[in-house]
């Protein structure tokens, strides 16, 4: 993986040394909370409801197992031990001290990681496919891209005061695992006529109080030309963007209102005087950057103890059938490890789950590790003879749950038992509804499922794009869960519809289970999963099941 | 506008340790709700949230919460409140895990 330039890490460096100086004038009475504010938020520091809350990047979701173990050790010695996986692929730590920072911010840099541009109105950490480098359906590792415009864009002087945040997301494959059509800018890697490689670039999508699938503005955009053109998108919504309104910041409102014809004219005429700027130094640097991005040494070696395991095992079966992906080379496969266990707060790992899956990373990934944007993390390259070891392994730390992709694999935000801004409680409704099927025993029935739970109208629980969303309110004092359905995160990205009237607090879980019901009961096979059956038959049933069935509306 | 004012409690964040904290009635930060000072009155409560904002090295982000008497003291009216004066419902970290003895109250 990338490793730090002295560029990089003279900057971090002088980053840390300039925030703990900051921190000791705020201790001292130098610095109002007024002023100090905005330099914490640069550093990512927020105060939430309990305490304050460090969100530190992982860049395009990649980790080493060293950088993993420091963070259990920054956990272990700072915080609560444990860590929250996001939606944006960053880790938080919820209970932090102030005075403490400026030593955990110099503990990360010590591994090569920081905690800037996780908040303010600048470019955020670029996320990307976590499966990248490592896919079967890969046209090509998005990594090095995603690194150039980590660099491109931190501390960029023009972009450091948008009208709003802005977020990127890429991926290199036709199979979108990184929501890229609900990013500021989306960039999925496709092939022209010719067979080269190229970005369909998607601009303005977002999710938030006004959801937006992104336009595409570009169907293929040269690699070499990335960086020029992703400049000319922020320069033209940096003069347009509404720093009127804070509600209609964002790029997806400047594209809504200027016109996806318009707004891709302006961006072309901008990259047409860009274009000309950018010598090459671009170039030769990705160039540097992909070498750090090679793939590892494959070892070839017989997979049978793999295939007679999965024969045997019925417990590991489960599971390789669950978190198991296509690797591009087939003898290796994809494991996706569940930081969901059932009853267990989704994303949250402690600082023994870290270090095992470090150790596990070490021993059979070729030292590679992810987090994905769907709160579980990642090995992406393990051979197939080594899974039943890392299967046992991860059961020992009760990392071995066989939900991936199914119903209890939930997306949940921190919601009201952390955040400041939250207006009702999401984790709690997770846990319980994944507990709820497993007590059941109807998930591996169910088949692929996808909720996503926001615990504000900010959404960074993702619910719009859930094929069950679920959206915590406050309703006239009491929370409240609005529910929208046939939401898609995928290359069929959708917006999920409301189904009517909310929910509350105890009424959520078994409305979920309506549902449910009610799509096992129409689907026309198993094999039709809930989103095919959402799109085949419409609301209507689903409505029917959630407020015709007797005694068990909440209507608000 | 001869709404009946809801009594309200000042409340903050502790500066270092980010704490949720109440002024009392004798110029204390308290991790209760129940020890805060009530304030019934419109005007008293804007000169101690003054008071509140004014220490800067104390506390972070001071505001007024409605609030309710009750047996062992001021109550919280809204859940966002009450949250506060717990911790987190997925873990037993926060007040409920430090002072788990007042919890009742």
């Amino acid at each position: 993986m990338y490793s730090y330039s002295d560029f990089d890490e003279s900057f971090v460096r002088a980053r840390v040394a300039q925030f703990t100086q900051q921190v000791e004038r705020r201790l001292d009475g130098s610095l109002t909370e007024e002023e100090f504010r905005p330099l914490r938020l640069m550093n990512g520091l927020y105060l939430q409801l309990h305490a304050y809350m460090l969100r530190v990047a992982i860049p395009y979701g990649t980790i080493s197992p060293r950088q993993m173990r420091q963070l259990a050790m920054i956990a272990d010695t700072y915080d609560k031990g444990y860590g929250h996986f996001t939606t944006r692929q960053n880790i938080q730590f919820n209970w932090p001290k102030l005075p403490d920072v400026p030593a955990i911010l110099s503990a990360l840099a010590d591994v090569e990681m920081h905690a800037i541009q996780t908040s303010g109105n600048c470019v955020r950490n670029v996320t990307a496919d976590h499966f990248a480098g490592a896919a079967a359906d890969e046209i090509e590792d998005p990594r090095p891209y995603a690194e150039l415009l980590r660099q491109w864009s931190t501390d960029h002087p023009e972009f450091q005061f948008l009208p709003r945040k802005f977020k990127i997301a890429i991926t290199g494959a036709p199979n979108d695992r990184a929501v890229t059509r609900a990013h500021d800018i989306g960039l999925r890697m496709v092939k022209n006529a010719a067979g080269e490689p190229g970005f369909e670039v998607m601009v303005g999508g977002g999710l938030g109080r006004t959801p937006m699938i992104a336009h595409t503005v570009r169907d293929f955009l040269p690699v070499a030309d990335l960086l020029p053109y992703v400049e000319a998108v922020l320069s033209v919504y940096n003069t347009l963007g509404r720093r009127d309104n804070k509600y209609k910041a964002r790029i997806k409102i400047t594209v809504h209102e200027t016109g996806k014809e318009e707004i891709s004219r302006m961006i072309e005429e901008r990259f047409a005087e860009l274009r000309p700027l950018f010598g090459g130094a671009d170039q030769a640097l990705l160039d540097d950057i992909r070498v750090a991005f090679a793939p590892p040494a494959f070892r070839n070696a017989p997979v049978d103890a793999y295939d007679a395991f999965y024969k045997a095992d019925p417990v590991f079966r489960s599971w390789a059938d669950t978190n198991l992906a296509a690797h591009r080379n087939d003898q290796y496969a994809i494991v996706t490890i569940s930081v969901k266990a059932h009853g267990q707060t989704p994303g949250d790992a402690s600082s023994d789950q870290m270090r095992l899956m470090a150790d596990l990373a070490e021993r059979y990934g070729h030292g590679d590790l992810r987090i994905s944007h769907e709160q579980n993390v990642i090995l992406p390259h393990v051979h197939k003879s080594d899974l039943p070891a890392v299967h046992a392994a991860l059961a020992q730390v009760g990392l071995a749950t066989a939900n991936v992709g199914l119903i209890s694999d939930i997306i949940a935000c921190p919601g009201m038992d952390y955040c400041a801004l939250a207006t009702a409680r999401s984790i709690p409704i997770a846990t319980q509804i994944a507990e709820r099927f497993k007590a059941l025993d109807l998930e591996h029935e169910i088949g692929p499922l996808k909720i996503k739970i926001s615990g504000c109208i900010n959404a960074c629980g993702h619910h719009h794009v859930g094929h069950i969303g679920i959206l915590g309110l406050d309703r006239a004092g009491v929370e409240n869960y609005q529910i929208t359905l046939g939401g898609d995160g995928s290359e069929t990205a959708a917006i999920g519809d409301k189904t009517g009237p909310g929910f509350a607090y105890d009424e959520i879980v078994p409305a979920v289970e309506r549902i449910v019901r009610a799509y096992l009961s129409v689907r026309v096979s198993p094999e039709e999963t809930f989103l095919q059956t959402f799109r085949r038959l419409g609301m209507e049933p689903f409505k029917t099941a959630l407020y015709e069935s007797e005694g068990a509306q909440d209507a608000a | 506008m001869s709404r009946r004012f809801t009594p309200k409690v000042v409340t903050a964040n502790r500066l270092r340790e980010g704490d949720v904290v109440y002024l009392t009635a004798d110029d204390v930060w308290s991790p209760f709700h129940h020890a805060a000072e009530l304030i019934e009155d419109e005007a008293h409560a804007q000169m101690r949230l003054l008071h509140a904002m004014a220490q800067k090295l104390e506390v972070v982000g001071p505001y007024l919460a409605d609030a309710k008497r009750g047996p062992n003291g001021p109550e919280p009216v809204h859940f966002r409140e009450a949250f506060r004066t717990r911790g987190p419902s997925n873990y037993d970290h926060g007040k409920q895990a430090d002072f788990p003895a007042d919890m009742g109250a």
